[in-house]
């Protein structure tokens, strides 16, 4: 199994980046990686279970279903149904928590999944850099532009 | 019972490992956190071994013993409990715990807990935890780290609502218009969210003082009606205001000193004039004694200084005051000759180390302090009759005596032509209670040296009276009758 685990420190108030993560159906407003997302069977995007089927900018479909939402907790688990990427047992988590000095944000993005041994580090690496780090940096841009 | 849940998180500029290092040392305390003062681990156990107890001190005074139920150098994370503590933390629980910022290498930092705490007290205890033990944590490790610490913006409003909820409504007594005793009445009070360099108490003993009667009948004009009287109590300190150092939540305190107030159970109230009270003084001894502790205490050691050897005489010997004076005075070597007036408070002064009582209803007091000191007189007189002694005060001096008048219970003093003083080269002083404690550092030397006394047994504090604080009329009739003995106190 392999475990990819990313954070960071987001110069905005957690309930403010909250609001732009939990959409689950949001990914293409801030994800540069996201060209479009829809949710299957017109179920509400904070509904556990519901499943967004998007597309990815260089191409590629990606079905992941939501496994729990906790506006309390600032956080959300999902995982992936179907992906061109080749991994079993995805499962992710999102979590923010208030930085009470500063009312700033620490961001968690984690995943667990198997894959072929000679995948681990090329998928590591995908996904803690490219989604993970990659979706810091874009949120970053987001949130502290206005 | 409040519960109360605090959690503060802060970003190290260092990678977890170091932070960790600091942190993990369950008894490593006392390196790092400014408010502990010294920790050992009980028992000789280690200290990263569950269930291992760390008893420490705080700068502050007071113990705590804490108790280590978790700790994961993979999580680098640790729980523990409060055992005992000298604050109302009832099934206090926290966890520290760190995680690593991938992105740049930092560590984040996060501290929370659970506890109850009594009604009312719930947002001074949770701002306490928060920013005394937590961030003032936080940024202590930073410095230890060589970093420098996170610049807290408080945004104003959640900032006070934090830290100080609201006005606590009460009762006390107020001072409706000047008069007798009649005209103090039990009424709802309200007091106010403290302000920068402010206290909030709530008292547990007032002290009722003869000056308390002339701020009631308007003779001495410190309180313009409608107000609470009162210039003396103890208490529990409920939350501070912004800007106050050495003070905290739970903390006991008395004070004597202006403005008046007293007569309530809340009071909000400038810090600086607070005394922290030691253990061995209770609330009721410091309510009791501070005003008139403290009066003795520069009386004898700052307007005159008393030595071995030296002659005095004290009027009232068996009054309030007298008795400090004439046990205190004892206590340095002066030969101690008082003036009272009957027999019952004559037994009292010399039970107090008066030597020589005068029963000044008899015999004249200076023939008598001639008589006592072989003609030489007293090298120092406390006089807090004022009309009805004061001149024959001066001649009951030696020369280069000095005359301290400090009340005038008997009615103002006439009008003196001070060249008659010649005659002994006398000096007098005419001491103000507010010009020798007015400032943090005069109480505090004051108070060390007052309690110091009462700790050692020099000086004693009686209560004779208890009253209720609504029944302050009564003990105002009380002290107007003479029918008290030593202090009286109110209990809210």
């Amino acid at each position: 199994m392999v475990k990819v685990y990313s954070s960071s420190v987001i110069e905005a108030p957690a309930d403010r980046v909250w609001a732009v993560i939990r959409d689950f159906n949001g990914l293409p407003k801030w994800h540069p990686l996201i060209r479009d997302s829809r949710i299957e069977n017109d179920a509400p995007a904070d509904r556990v279970g519901c499943i967004r089927n998007f597309n990815l900018k260089e191409g590629g479909n990606i079905r992941e279903q939501l496994l729990t939402l906790s506006d309390f907790d600032f956080s959300c688990t999902y995982s992936i149904l179907e992906s061109p990427m080749g991994v079993q047992n995805y499962i992710a988590t999102l979590k923010l928590t208030p930085i009470t000095d500063g009312d700033r944000s620490f961001i968690e993005w984690s995943a667990e999944f198997d894959c072929p041994p000679e995948r681990e580090r090329q998928l590591a690496d995908l996904v803690g850099n490219g989604v993970f780090q990659g979706g810091f940096d874009a949120l970053k841009r987001q949130v502290t532009r206005r | 019972m409040g519960q109360v849940k605090v959690r503060k998180s802060t970003v190290v500029d260092a990678p977890i490992g170091a932070v960790w290092n600091v942190l993990r040392d369950f008894n490593g305390h006392d390196r790092w956190h400014p408010i502990v003062a010294e920790s050992a681990i009980e028992d000789g156990r280690a200290a990263d071994e569950i269930g291992c107890v760390r008893r420490f001190r705080l700068r502050q005074g007071g113990w705590l013993r804490e108790q280590l139920l978790k700790l994961s150098d993979r999580d680098h994370s640790f729980t523990y409990c409060i055992l005992e503590a000298p604050l109302p933390l009832y099934d206090y629980v926290a966890t520290l715990r760190l995680k690593p910022i991938t992105d740049g290498g930092g560590t984040f930092w996060e501290w929370q807990s659970t506890f109850g705490a009594p009604p009312g007290e719930e947002a001074a205890l949770a701002a306490l935890v928060g920013e005394q033990v937590y961030e003032a944590g936080f940024d202590a490790v930073k410095a230890q780290l060589g970093l420098g610490s996170t610049p807290r913006v408080r945004a104003a409003a959640p900032r006070g609502a934090a830290s100080s909820s609201a006005p606590i409504e009460c009762n006390g007594m107020v001072l409706d218009r000047f008069g007798g005793p009649e005209v103090l009445k039990w009424q709802r009070l309200s007091a106010p969210v403290p302000g920068p360099g402010e206290v909030r108490l709530r008292h547990t003993a007032i002290g009722v003082n003869y000056i308390d009667v002339y701020l009631r009948t308007g003779y001495y004009p410190l309180l313009q009606p409608p107000g609470v009287p009162g210039l003396e109590g103890a208490g529990v300190v409920v939350d501070v205001g912004p800007g106050v150092n050495g003070i905290l939540v739970g903390d006991r305190v008395g004070y004597a000193c202006m403005p008046p107030g007293a007569y309530a159970e809340y009071r909000t109230m400038k810090a600086d004039l607070l005394v922290l009270l030691p253990d061995e003084i209770s609330d009721e001894t410091a309510a009791a004694g501070l005003l008139k502790g403290m009066t003795a205490e520069f009386l004898l050691h700052r307007v005159h200084r008393v030595k071995e050897g030296d002659s005095i005489l004290v009027h009232a010997a068996a009054g309030g005051v007298g008795q400090l004076l004439c046990q205190w005075a004892r206590a340095l070597g002066a030969s101690v000759i008082g003036t009272v007036g009957s027999l019952e408070k004559a037994r009292i002064a010399r039970a107090h180390g008066c030597a020589y009582p005068i029963l000044y209803t008899e015999e004249d007091f200076v023939e008598k302090v001639r008589e006592i000191t072989a003609g030489r007189g007293c090298d120092v007189v406390y006089d807090a009759v004022g009309r009805d002694t004061f001149l024959r005060s001066y001649e009951a001096l030696a020369v280069r005596g000095h005359l301290v008048s400090f009340g005038q219970a008997s009615g103002p003093i006439e009008p003196v032509d001070i060249a008659g003083f010649v005659g002994k080269s006398a000096r007098v002083s005419r001491p103000n209670f507010g010009h020798y404690t007015g400032t943090p550092a005069e109480v505090r030397a004051i108070t060390d040296r007052l309690f110091d006394a009462l700790r050692r047994g020099i000086v004693s504090v009686e209560i004779g009276q208890r009253f209720p604080l609504s029944d302050a009329a009564e003990a105002h009739r009380a002290l107007g009758a003479r029918r008290t003995t030593g202090s009286s106190i109110l209990l809210p």
